[in-house]
This record gives C-alpha cells, structure tokens and sequence, in this order.
C-alpha cells in the first residue's frame, strides 16, 4: 500500500473543469460547484458503471448488422456487387495491397473487438472491486481513450469513395445501410468510454482496506 | 468554499499531490497511475493563437478545395472535404453523415473559434466573455475531433480507386494535412494552465509554472 493519499481521504474534490481543488462539502449540502468555474463538482462520473454498460452492449450489438450489412455498393464498369466490411478486406488482400488490407481490418476489426474486451473487462473488475492489476488497467483505459475514435476511418472511406464515383453509367458508389451501423457503434462504444470513470479502478483499494 | 490551490488531483486515480514548478517541456506524472497530471507549457499565448489563426485558413482550404480529382473515360469528378461527408446524407446511411461531418469539419471549426477567441483575450491577460463555458466546451470536444481519422479515409480512398479510375491529389489535401497536425497542436495540448494566466482568483498564482 503506498503512502500517497486519495482525495476521497482527505476530503477534498478536484474540479475535472479547471483542475481547482475544493473542500468535500458534498455530504452536508448534498450539491457543491466550483468557486473558480462553477461547474458542479462531482466526487465520481455519475452512474458511471451502469451507463457505461448500457453504451457498451448497444455498441455490441450494432457490430453484428455492420458486418453482416453490406456497406458499399459498387457499380463500376458494367459490375457491380455490394461489399461487406471484410469482403473490402479480402479484396484488398486479393489486388495486393496487404497494406491497405491490414489498416482496414484493424480499423474495423481488431479495434472494435479490443475495446470491447477491454471495456468488459474494466468493468466486470470495477464493479467486484478487484485490486488486481490496477496500473495496467489505468493504462488500458487510456489506450482505448487513444485509439478508439480511429475506427471511424471505415465511414470517411466510404464517403469519400462515394461522393467521388459518380458518373451514372460508367461507374457509381453508394454508402449502404451498413455502415450506419458501423458508425453507430464507434460512437456507442466511444461513450461508453467517457461514461467509465477511471477513478474506480482505484476505489477498490479503499474498499479492501 | 475553502480551495487549495497549490494542490492537484490526479483525474485518472484520485492521487492527491503538491504541485511543483517544472522546467519548460517537462511533464508531471501520476505515481500511481502513470498520467499525466499537467505539462509546463512550452508555448506562449501568441504563438498558440498564430497558430489557431493557420488552423482556421486550412480548415477552410480543405472545405473549398477539391481533396481528391478522378477521371474516368474523359469524365471528371472532385470533391472537397465536406461533398464528401455530404455523400453519406443519401441513400439508407444517411443519420451517420451528421456524426461525420460533426467529426471532421464542425468539432475542429469549434474548437478554433473557441480557442481563437478564448486566446484573444489571453493575450491581454483578461478572461474572456463565456471563458468558462468556452472551456468546458472544448474539453468535451476533444475526444470527437476526427481529422486525422479524416486524412487517412483520404489516403486509403486514393489507393483504393487509383486501381480503377485515374486518381489525383487536390489543393484540399493538402490543407487537410496541414490541419490535422495545427489541430493536434493547438487543441489536443493541456488548456488548464488558461485558468491560471488569466487568473483574478488571490489564492491561485499560475497554474505548473
């Protein structure tokens, strides 16, 4: 157990606005805001576990339609065909652009699945109030806090493809309902991520004490 | 309510700790869980809001200029950065073109005019009109700003077409990348030293300096 103390323990509050520390006034009055900016101070991210789970399972969910969707319509030189997410992977990797293929799969794979595990998994050990491996945990959740939002790269790709082909004819491409299911899930599981406080990581050292 | 200036709270785990003086380019860690608690700032108000200026003139090339030309059988087609985020508002994707065009082009606008204006005043040592509401603001900003994200959809997409139809960079590519790095710099960088040289609170001197 290290010596340095917690603010819970010392009774005070840091602002998460402009950083200010105030006295933990909570218990008398019940609402404190801060003195410098006056955002209302908060010893915890409101229902952070229950929230965050809410984003995460919605998040979950909508992956399934945004592989198993067609994504793209392709209609170029009298072919045309509508692609899934790993169908795209797989054509990349068949023209040889290993590349481009391995971006694409972790954007849109090796991304998503990562968070989801480890969100799950921040979570399931926040609420048992594990105090196993905490600083790598603390660690986790700024690497999903990192790398997070570049799933979205899928949804610019499509629409930059799309809004360039357009010579009706010759060759079009069309965003499909996939990747609004896609994009959905970026977002879910981003909020997901800024419900989770990582302060309670930590609180389980409190509780085992 | 009784404040501690001089003190600072890890927002990652709690940790209480006194705040020290650091050499220009130095940050303080977290012992516990190794964030980052605050950074001495190696940027003064002016070079920041010259920056902010720049950032603004790119995002507005990149929105004017064409980012990606194609030709196709002697047709020809460009788009800018926001025809192509428009391109998702057709069809039965069309919701996740606003969370697109809210990531690439709204949130950094935002984050520049608030910084541009917050910055402004800065300069003179005042704080600015809505200086709190500003900041609050870009902190919830900042995860949703997307343009680096942006910069490789329209790599992967020129790639991606150059096998089919012939393919060539614009103006606005150009601006896009000059962006994504003005914007990594002026907004993704620790803003809560703002509170500290445009203080007029006696019990706070300036913030990690």
């Amino acid at each position: 157990m290290s010596g340095r103390l917690r603010a819970r323990q010392l009774g005070v509050i840091g602002c998460h606005v402009c950083g200010l520390v105030c006295k933990d006034r909570l218990g008398e009055r019940g609402h404190a805001r801060c003195p410098c900016c006056h955002t209302t101070l908060r010893r915890r991210r409101p229902d952070s576990i229950g929230r965050a789970w809410a984003f995460l399972l919605a998040g979950m969910v909508f992956y399934i339609p945004a592989n198993a969707l067609p994504v793209m319509y392709t209609g170029l030189l009298g072919s045309s065909s509508d692609n899934t997410i790993l169908q795209g992977v797989i054509s990349f990797w068949k023209d040889g652009s290993y590349g481009i293929a391995l971006v694409i799969f972790v954007a849109s794979v090796v991304v998503p699945c990562t968070k989801f595990l480890i969100l799950g998994l921040l979570l399931v050990t926040s609420q048992r109030h594990s105090r196993w491996a905490m600083r790598e945990r603390a660690r986790l959740y700024r690497l999903i806090e990192l790398v997070g939002y570049w799933s979205m790269l899928d949804v610019l790709v499509v629409a930059t493809v799309a809004a360039l082909v357009k010579f009706q004819a010759l060759g079009d491409i069309e965003p499909r309902i996939g990747i609004f299911f896609f994009g959905a899930m970026v977002i879910l599981t981003m909020l997901s991520a800024l419900n989770f406080d990582p302060r309670l990581i930590w609180d389980g050292m409190a509780t085992h004490e | 309510m009784k404040t501690f200036p001089h003190l600072i709270v890890c927002e990652h785990c709690d940790t209480v700790y006194r705040r020290v003086s650091l050499e220009s380019g130095d940050a303080a860690r977290c012992v516990d869980c190794a964030a980052t608690l605050y950074r001495a700032n190696r940027m003064n108000v002016d070079g920041w809001l010259a920056l902010t200026v720049t950032a603004a003139i790119a995002l507005v090339m990149a929105n004017v200029c064409p980012v990606i030309r194609i030709s196709l059988h002697g047709q020809h087609n460009e788009v800018t950065l926001w025809q192509s985020v428009a391109a998702l508002g057709h069809g039965a994707a069309a919701p996740i073109a606003v969370p697109a065009a809210l990531s690439v082009i709204v949130v950094p606008g935002l984050q520049i005019l608030l910084l541009g204006w917050v910055l402004a005043f800065a300069r003179a040592g005042h704080r600015a009109p809505g200086f709190a509401m500003a900041m609050k603001v870009l902190a919830t900003l900042r995860p949703w700003s997307m343009v680096e994200v942006a910069m490789l959809g329209i790599l992967i997409s020129i790639i991606k077409l150059s096998n089919v139809v012939q393919v060539t960079p614009g103006d606005g590519v150009w601006a896009t990348a000059g962006l994504m790095v003005l914007i990594t710099l002026i907004a993704s960088r620790d803003i809560h030293w703002l509170w500290g040289i445009t203080d007029n609170h006696p019990l706070r001197g300036r913030q990690g300096v």
